[in-house]
């Protein structure tokens, strides 16, 4: 073995391999209008799949392919911006 | 050189070999006998001889959690332990091994209960034997200084990569004065580098360490890399020995030591602090005509197969003492030996004696009563009857 090369259990990060996004049987869905910008469903959402996009039409934005559909950034958000919609 | 000669148990020789190798964070829970090593390392910060940050924790499992949480950081991490307090950290060990952090920890060896035991074997530290730490055990308290200072060398080069420990045995060394060498901050720091690691944790570089492989077989190679690297250490041992013999003038021999074993016929093999009353026990032998060497192991991970065999090839018979035992089987230094001797071709008796479990008291004339009635039976009869032998006094 050559001077300090190793097989090192090391990743960085990247999206995952499976789409959790399936799993989900009610989808959140964002008033974008009534939205105060708190980012209180980005800080809180477990999964990561609430990204802060910030363009003239929305401050943030639901990633559904990992979404799982917890409802978790419905509870947090003050103005009840969000909604849960069955899936299709 | 300017020698500083003071008296210190080996749980303050750990102490200042901690301070000596400017370990930057310290975390420990107590246990008896280990607690006055973290007392003392405490002490030194507090008085502001040693730049460190302590961590108080609530459990050893946190305790090596938090200092491989330091190590993986970037910074020298120290921690120490014993006993129950080692089988409750037990799984962190792997984390630390699997994740190649450098790091070193000092294990006072104590019995394992039930009942509750606070003397000396060593069941604890060599049930930890397949985590892929380095492992070594120390004879006496200059010895345990020097050590802890190696292992933070050894652990750290780049062909090793991986966490070690040193154990001392409970009270004969931990809480026993003896007069020990300290030598410079000049010379250890000359001694130790930079710290190396193969990988640091930084803000703004995310990188994940242990998630679940998409390839198995990449796994089964990690484990091989840690057994190839503690292979390879045994060089960087050797190495490490030679240079800080040039430093001090104290040599162990790296590995394994030798003792009157040049013209032996027959071997002592053991570990430990009792390898003092076995050269004591080895002295009374030549005295009595009996040829007979010592054979000290230092280093059990990784485990010197070679070494042993060339010291061993023409010996007539082996004796290797055993301060604990893996029930159902037999001595683990006994099964480690007869393994590697196998391994090497060498063809020799060799008996296990399983003595001073529990603490219980075995003095230099106990070995050697222990080892002329094996030199007799093997001389007379030219077999043993019994192979796996336990002595209780």
């Amino acid at each position: 073995m050559s001077e300090g090369t190793h097989i090192l259990p090391l990743a960085k990060p990247k999206e995952g391999l499976s789409k959790t996004g399936t799993w989900r049987v009610r989808k959140p869905v964002i008033n974008h209008s009534k939205c105060v910008k708190c980012m209180m469903c980005w800080l809180y959402c477990p999964e990561s799949a609430i990204d802060i996009v910030d363009t003239s039409e929305k401050f943030v934005e639901i990633n559904y392919e990992y979404c799982k559909g917890c409802g978790v950034c419905t509870r947090v958000c003050p103005v009840k911006a969000i909604s849960m919609v069955p899936e299709g | 050189m300017h020698v500083v000669i003071k008296p210190l148990t080996g749980n303050y020789a750990v102490a200042w070999a901690v301070k000596l190798a400017r370990v930057r964070v310290v975390s420990a829970y107590p246990i008896t006998p280990q607690t006055t090593i973290v007392e003392k390392i405490s002490e030194f910060v507090e008085k502001g001889e040693m730049d460190a940050k302590m961590i108080r924790v609530e459990s050893e499992h946190s305790a090596l959690a938090a200092v491989y949480g330091a190590a993986s950081g970037g910074v020298r991490a120290f921690t120490a332990t014993s006993s129950h307090g080692l089988m409750y950290m037990s799984e962190m060990l792997w984390w630390v091994a699997g994740a190649r952090v450098p790091l070193v920890m000092a294990i006072v060896t104590r019995t394992m209960g039930p009942p509750w035991n606070i003397w000396t074997d060593h069941s604890d530290f060599l049930s930890q034997r397949d985590t892929g730490w380095l492992m070594m055990f120390a004879e006496h308290n200059q010895e345990v200084l020097d050590s802890i200072i190696q292992l933070f060398r050894i652990t750290e080069d780049p062909r090793v990569f991986l966490p070690g420990m040193v154990a001392l045995d409970a009270f004969i060394l931990s809480h026993t004065t003896e007069p020990v060498n300290i030598p410079d901050q000049s010379l250890v720091d000359s001694f130790l580098p930079e710290r190396r690691q193969p990988y640091v944790f930084r803000a703004g570089e995310p990188i994940t360490m242990g998630n679940i492989p998409s390839n198995l077989e990449e796994q089964m190679r990690m484990r091989w890399d840690i057994h190839e690297s503690l292979e390879a250490a045994k060089k960087v041992i050797a190495e490490v020995d030679q240079e800080w013999s040039k430093l001090t003038g104290r040599s162990y021999g790296g590995l394994i030591d030798c003792y009157k074993c040049s013209d032996a016929k027959y071997f002592i093999v053991g570990a430990g602090a009792w390898v003092g009353d076995m050269r004591e026990a080895t002295d009374l032998l030549r005295s009595e005509g009996y040829k007979v060497g010592l054979v000290k192991i230092r280093y059990v991970r990784p485990f010197p197969s070679e070494e042993l065999a060339s010291v061993l090839k023409n010996a007539k018979g082996v004796i290797v003492f055993d301060r604990a035992v893996s029930p159902g089987s037999a001595g683990p230094m006994y099964l480690d030996v007869a393994t590697h001797l196998a391994a090497q071709s060498v063809r020799v008796p060799i008996k296990n004696v399983l003595a001073g479990l529990a603490g219980v008291d075995v003095t230099y004339e106990d070995i050697a009563g222990i080892v002329k009635s094996f030199v007799n039976e093997l001389e007379s009869k030219g077999t043993i009857s019994k192979y796996i032998e336990w002595y209780f006094g």
